[in-house]
Parts: C-alpha cells; structure tokens; sequence
C-alpha cells in the first residue's frame, strides 16, 4: 500500500503530476498560477520527471502550447486558478473542439472585482460550457485520485476530451491533510503510455486539426462532441473500478451519503461537503431522515443517475458556491433539469454560500437542515433561492 | 480527551506559527493519528497577529472549516494577551499553554479562566534566545503543548522538528531547535 504522509492539496497534486510524468507542461508562472506548478517546477529541475516545462507570458498562451503539444501527440497537462482559467477562455474550446486530453488541475478561487482570491466556484463554473470533463474533489485525498483517473478518462479511446480537476482554493489547496499515496509505479503503470490517435508529427499520415468548418458541418462536429460526452459516464466508473484495484478507494459519478430512506437531501460538492456529512450525522442520531448528495462528475452531469438517487426524496436544498445572477446557482440548475423527468418531484431550494471564500461553518449546515425540515412540515417554500451567513 | 482534539494557535508573522502546526500534524500523523493543519487565510504580514489551527482524530477528518471551541489553545506570543480574546469559544476543559515569563497563576487571573480550566506557561522567547539565538518561540512551544497536553511523545515530536528542517539547514541550527523542543517539554509549567 501506498505512504501515509500530511500535505497540502498543492502538494497532493503536485505529486500527481509528478508521477504521471507527462510529456509537456505549459504554465504561466505568477500568480494566479498555484503552487502547484511551482512544485511541479521544482520537479523538472531535479530531473525527477522527463516532462518539458514550457513558461509563457500568460494563461492565455499556456493553454494555446498545451494545445499545441497536445495536437503533436504529447501527454499534456497544466494547472490554474480563478483570473487564469478565466484569460484560458477562449482556448479551452479549442482544447475540447480539436478533442484534445489535456489534464488541468483547477484550485477553485473567486473572480473579481471585487479582488479576491479565496475560494469560490465561479471559475470552473464558468467554463462548464467548454466542453471540457469537470470532476470535483472534496479534500487532497480526492483531487490526487482524481487527477490521476482523469489521464485515463480524457484518453479513452472513445472520449478523448479535456478534463479539468477541480479542488477549493486554500481550504483545500493550502491545508494539511493527512493522505496516502500510491507508489509511483502503481501510477506509472495505471496510466500507461499515452497512445495520441492522430498526431500531427506522424507525417505519414497527416492530419488537420483546427481547420474551418462552414455551416454545412460545424454542427455535425459539436454533436460529435455532445456524443464522446455521453461516453464519458461509463468511462469514469471503468477508470474508477480499476483505481479502487489498486488504491481501494472506490468512486463513483458522486457519493451518496445516507441517502437510503432520507426525506431531506442536501446536494453540495467540495470540501464544505465534509463539513455537512458531519452534520448529517448529528441529524441522523436525532432521528431526523437527512441525506447528502456529493457531486463528482459534473461534466457531463449524471442526471439520469442523479434523478434515481433523489427519487425518494421530499424536499432537496442545493447548494452553490457559485452564484448565476439573476438566475439560480450551477449546481441547483442541473439538479433541478435532472429531476424534470421524475414523476413525483421533490419540493428544491438554492442555497449559495462561501462566495470568496466566506467559510462554511457546521452551522450552516443545521441552518439548511432546520430549514428543510421546516419545509417538509409545511410542504411551503419561502426563498427558493436565498444566501447563507450573509449581511442584509 | 474526546476522539477529535482541536487546536487553536495564536501568533504573529514570522514567528513560525503555522509552521509549529504543520510539525504537530507531521508528528501525530507519525503516531498514527489523523490530522489537519491550516491557518486562518487572510494577508499575511510579519508581526501581525494570526490564528492557526490543527485537528487531531482518532477518525478521519471531514470538517473543513477554522476551529471554534478548541480543547487547547497555544499563545506563542504574549503581547497577544492584551489584545486578543484567547479564551473565545474555548469549553471548560480546555488547556491554554503560553508562552509568558508570568506564572500559571498569574496567566490564569488575568484571562479569567475557569477552575476546570487548565494553564501551562513557559518563557518560550527567552528559551529560544538561550538556544536558538533568536526570538522564535515555536519549536519550544511544540514542545510544551506536548508535555502539558500529552497529544504526541516527546521522541516523536523530536524528529519531526528534525525532519521539518529537511537539507536546508545546517546541523547546528537543527540542534538548537531540538533543544528548545526539549527545555520546553521540560521547563513548562502547570498552574
């Protein structure tokens, strides 16, 4: 088995790239960037990776050479964070449209203005239309399992698509934890080697990426895309059946936690997921019938699955730490579309918390439970959308 | 004590506060605890004033939010006393351990704790200029917390301050941290 050590979440992914040893890492190398390329650097500079690091003059340009490395057959991966991914943009389509694996870790930080830089969900939120695979991790444990499935589920033959790993800014990212780790030849072997299906180096058989499609088949391309989305659910829970071989620890498209005979769901991914399980339990030995769903995969969203795991449910709060302006949270928004299709509906609240990082305290979580309880009594909703811990 | 030990710092910028926390969490997890270091985020500035935390469980650890009723609170700089409310949340068993030239007795006069309430002090600052020759006072108080606390053997704590140096410190900076971890262990006292 694997080293049980404390690190950061940094350093738990930084560790996950390491031994991955990909072939290019581009990275844009001042803040916003983390400290996990800051590690990873360090890594190249021991010479404890092959990889070729490749410093550019923003995220813009990072994303554009992994695009290129990528194109030319390469294992590619890079990191960023809040203002970096937001400047990566443009690229990350062009990532996904030319159906490249590029592996991106993403420390989940706010946007500005106003200038923050804490945690939030608003950056990858913002780019789950970019047609890139997003998973999210609740705590340094995860996101390092997390990265080194998604080498294996961007590159499947019948995905081969982007992912982004998504963790929180400082609660994560900055926090000592304790986990374990897998020997890196466990890794090594996990991923195997990167076989790319069209490289442009092989110039025996030369092939165009990026090239301009009118009207008579753009839409054909992006249904294509929409297609090796769909695939992508069976691939995560094979990817994932094969890690738990070799870690034991087992993942699925998102946790169920307690959700047998529960009445009352929270639905909430990240870390502020751990601190509700614990208050869940509070609520359990009460007698009260809470659950909690955990997203994972929310690229493509499960939402046939998640619609059957809710299915018993009376009332569900949602929360977001992310926000939609003038509409309803990311995540209260896929759950309410999954759940368009069962017959018997739960009655649905949205709540945001932890915008720039506010923290979300256990409080929080007996706030929304009482809530919800209140709710289930009265079969009435208040505030369908409303804002935890937050000044009036 | 309960299967989760929370544990609050107090201190300021440059004093190696949240690196006295990370050794904790290193040393426990060598004896086969779970932990969490982390500290309280905000700008980050030599002598201004900071909270760190640790949590130390039998269990694993799902919570990720900053302490708010510690069992132990640790003040690595006394000047803190004046200005900061150490005692906030703190339940009635709860161990403070400061770092003053005051006695137990005195310390616990003027915080206002409660008879269930315990207090260890020891001189940390001046320990750290006897052994170290500058005022950081964290790995004395590393040591204190673990006698006063019992949360982590002395040997184990030992060679986590060691290991926390890696290679890029010389022998004797190493040795005089381990010293300071030690005199604190044994010069801290109980009132």
């Amino acid at each position: 088995m694997g080293k049980k050590l404390a690190v950061t979440g940094n350093q738990a992914v930084a560790t996950a790239m390491k031994q991955i040893n990909p072939d290019v890492c581009a990275a844009y190398p001042i803040t916003p960037q983390t400290e996990i390329m800051q590690r990873f650097a360090s890594f190249v500079s021991d010479g404890e990776v092959d990889t070729e690091l490749i410093t550019v003059e923003s995220e813009h340009s990072a994303m554009s050479a992994c695009i290129g490395a990528a194109a030319a057959g390469g294992r590619v991966m890079t990191a960023t964070s809040s203002q970096g991914l937001a400047l990566m943009w443009e690229m990350l389509y062009i990532a996904s449209g030319m159906r490249l694996p590029i592996v991106m870790p993403v420390v989940n930080r706010a946007l500005s203005a106003p200038i923050n830089i804490h945690g939030d969900h608003s950056d990858s939120m913002g780019a789950r239309d970019s047609g890139w695979i997003q998973l999210y991790s609740e705590n340094a444990q995860e996101a390092y399992d997390n990265v080194i499935q998604a080498v294996r589920i961007g590159e499947h033959e019948n995905v081969r698509l982007p992912v982004m790993v998504c963790m929180d800014g400082f609660i994560i990212s900055h926090s000592i934890e304790s986990m374990e780790f897998l020997p890196d030849e466990v890794v090594k072997e996990f991923v195997g080697e990167y076989k790319p299906l069209y490289s442009l180096l092989d110039v025996d058989n030369p092939v165009t990426y990026g090239p301009l499609v009118l009207p008579d088949y753009y839409m054909e391309f992006k249904r294509q895309q929409h297609e090796a989305m769909g695939n992508v659910k069976e691939v995560v829970l094979e990817v994932a059946k094969e890690f738990e071989k070799v870690s034991g620890r087992s993942y699925g498209l998102f946790e169920e936690y307690r959700l047998d005979d529960a009445e009352v769901i929270i639905v909430i991914l990240n870390s502020a997921a751990g601190t509700a399980k614990d208050v869940v339990d509070q609520y359990r030995d009460k007698g009260v019938k809470v659950g909690l769903l955990k997203p994972r995969l929310f690229r493509p969203f499960p939402y046939k699955e998640v619609a059957e795991a809710l299915s018993g449910a009376k009332v569900v709060a949602v929360l977001d730490r992310a926000d939609s302006f003038g509409g309803f949270g990311p995540v209260y928004m896929e759950v309410a579309s999954a759940l368009t299709t069962n017959g018997a509906r739960p009655l649905m609240l949205n709540r945001i918390y932890g915008l720039g990082g506010r923290d979300f305290m256990p409080e929080h979580a007996e706030t929304v439970i009482e809530e919800l309880k209140r709710v289930l009594d009265s079969g009435k909703i208040e505030k369908q959308k409303d804002y935890l811990g937050v000044r009036e | 004590m309960s299967e989760t030990i929370e544990i609050r710092w107090h201190g300021r910028g440059g004093q190696g506060t949240v690196t006295a926390a990370k050794v904790l969490a290193d040393a426990c997890l060598s004896g086969g605890k779970n932990v969490q270091a982390f500290p309280e985020y905000g700008p980050e500035r030599a002598g201004a004033p900071l909270r760190a935390y640790n949590r130390i469980s039998t269990k694993p650890l799902r919570i990720h939010a900053p302490v708010t009723n510690p069992n132990i609170v640790v003040v690595v700089d006394a000047t803190l006393l004046d200005s900061i409310d150490v005692t906030e949340g703190a339940p009635d068993d709860a161990i403070f351990v400061i770092n003053t030239v005051r006695s137990p007795e005195e310390i616990r006069k003027k915080l206002g704790l409660k008879d269930t309430q315990k207090v260890y002090t020891v001189d940390a600052s001046k320990i750290a200029l006897e052994t170290i020759g500058r005022p950081l006072p964290n790995s004395c108080m590393l040591g204190a917390l673990a006698k006063a606390t019992g949360i982590v053997d002395l040997q184990t704590l030992l060679d986590d301050v060691k290991g926390s140096f890696g290679s890029k410190f010389s022998e004797k900076i190493i040795a005089a941290n381990l010293e300071a971890t030690r005199r604190g262990y044994e010069e801290v006292k109980e009132g």
